[in-house]
């Protein structure tokens, strides 16, 4: 076992913050990503595509961020 | 102005951009996973206590790179904000709007850390002195463009204020550098980015740059990974617009 030493539990309460925050924020990021790929998924599934997706694919997309 | 050659141009593709992300994150991830457990071995089974801080020392290897990384994601917003309004390249506002909560995150892990390390060095949780005060001015910086993205519901409107406001703000981070040179501070000089070179031991040191790299690629992981979402959040309002538009003319 790691001696810590007299001020233990601020160590350890400093590497848990971290832990807790760097995994929420990972989840979130994962669950956002997610979302937004089904919803395009969804919407490409009723037939709702982008103008590049349905005419392009022979010349290379070249879409815009929209 | 015309748009600068080379790679930032060919990256203006989102869809090449996407691909490329796509493709560098497996590996990305790797390096991230492997340095975080080394330095994570380097801090727990091989750095010495320190002579002043004892064991306490150990918390400096997940604050110094929480601060580092909560600044230097403020300049990587800051550059995005320069490439939006200057060279309008398209995935520049996409940039700053993915690295936003991800500095907020680091900002607030940092000035969090530094109050556990503070309780017991310095006998208090905070102090107002110059680094600290700076440092929360930079997580207020960063909720106020989180909000400023959140209520304007044009993304290039949203993107061009939230670009003003991000480089009106950069004037904190060399504050926050500065601060313990230019002020009588409770937080100490720096110890690893000075003129003279490092004045911490290899022993610390090591550790401490190897936790600075893992958090380092970690940011970068979680920033390509957001930057793609963001283009699909793009895409996907774009066709939802596309859907309304169908059925009004139905």
């Amino acid at each position: 076992m790691i001696d810590l030493g007299d001020h233990a539990a601020f160590i350890i309460g400093a590497y848990a913050a971290v832990t807790v925050g760097l995994a929420g924020l990972i989840a979130w990021i994962i669950a956002d990503a997610r979302q937004q790929a089904r919803m395009l998924a969804e919407l490409e599934a009723q037939g709702i595509t982008r103008r590049s997706a349905r005419g392009d694919q022979a010349s290379g997309a070249k879409g815009s961020a929209k | 102005m015309t748009q600068p050659e080379g790679i930032f141009n060919r990256l203006a593709n989102p869809t090449r951009f996407m691909s490329i992300a796509g493709a560098v994150l497996p590996w990305l991830i790797a390096v991230t996973v492997i340095l975080f457990a080394t330095g994570l071995y380097l801090t727990f089974f091989v750095a010495p206590p320190d002579y002043q801080q004892g064991q306490t020392v150990k918390i400096m290897f997940i604050h110094v790179p929480s601060a580092w990384l909560a600044m230097m994601g403020y300049s990587l917003i800051a550059v995005s904000s320069i490439g939006s309004l200057i060279w309008r390249h398209p995935l520049a506002d996409v940039s700053a709007k993915a690295a936003a909560p991800i500095g907020a995150v680091f900002t607030f892990l940092a000035l969090v850390t530094g109050s556990l390390w503070g309780k017991p060095m310095w006998g208090t949780f905070w102090v107002w002195d110059a680094r600290l005060t700076s440092v929360l001015v930079l997580l207020f910086l960063y909720l106020g463009l989180i909000a400023l993205w959140q209520s304007i519901e044009d993304a290039s409107r949203a993107g061009r204020a939230a670009a003003i406001l991000a480089l009106v703000g950069f004037v904190n981070v060399p504050i926050i550098k500065f601060s313990v040179d230019w002020w009588n501070t409770l937080h100490q000089p720096a110890s690893v980015a000075r003129m003279d070179g490092p004045a911490i031991h290899s022993s610390i040191l090591t550790p401490l740059m190897v936790m600075a790299a893992a958090f380092t690629c970690l940011f970068f992981v979680l920033h390509l990974k957001a930057m793609t979402t963001e283009i699909l959040r793009r895409r996907v309002e774009a066709l939802r617009m596309t859907q309304v538009a169908r059925a009004a003319a139905e």
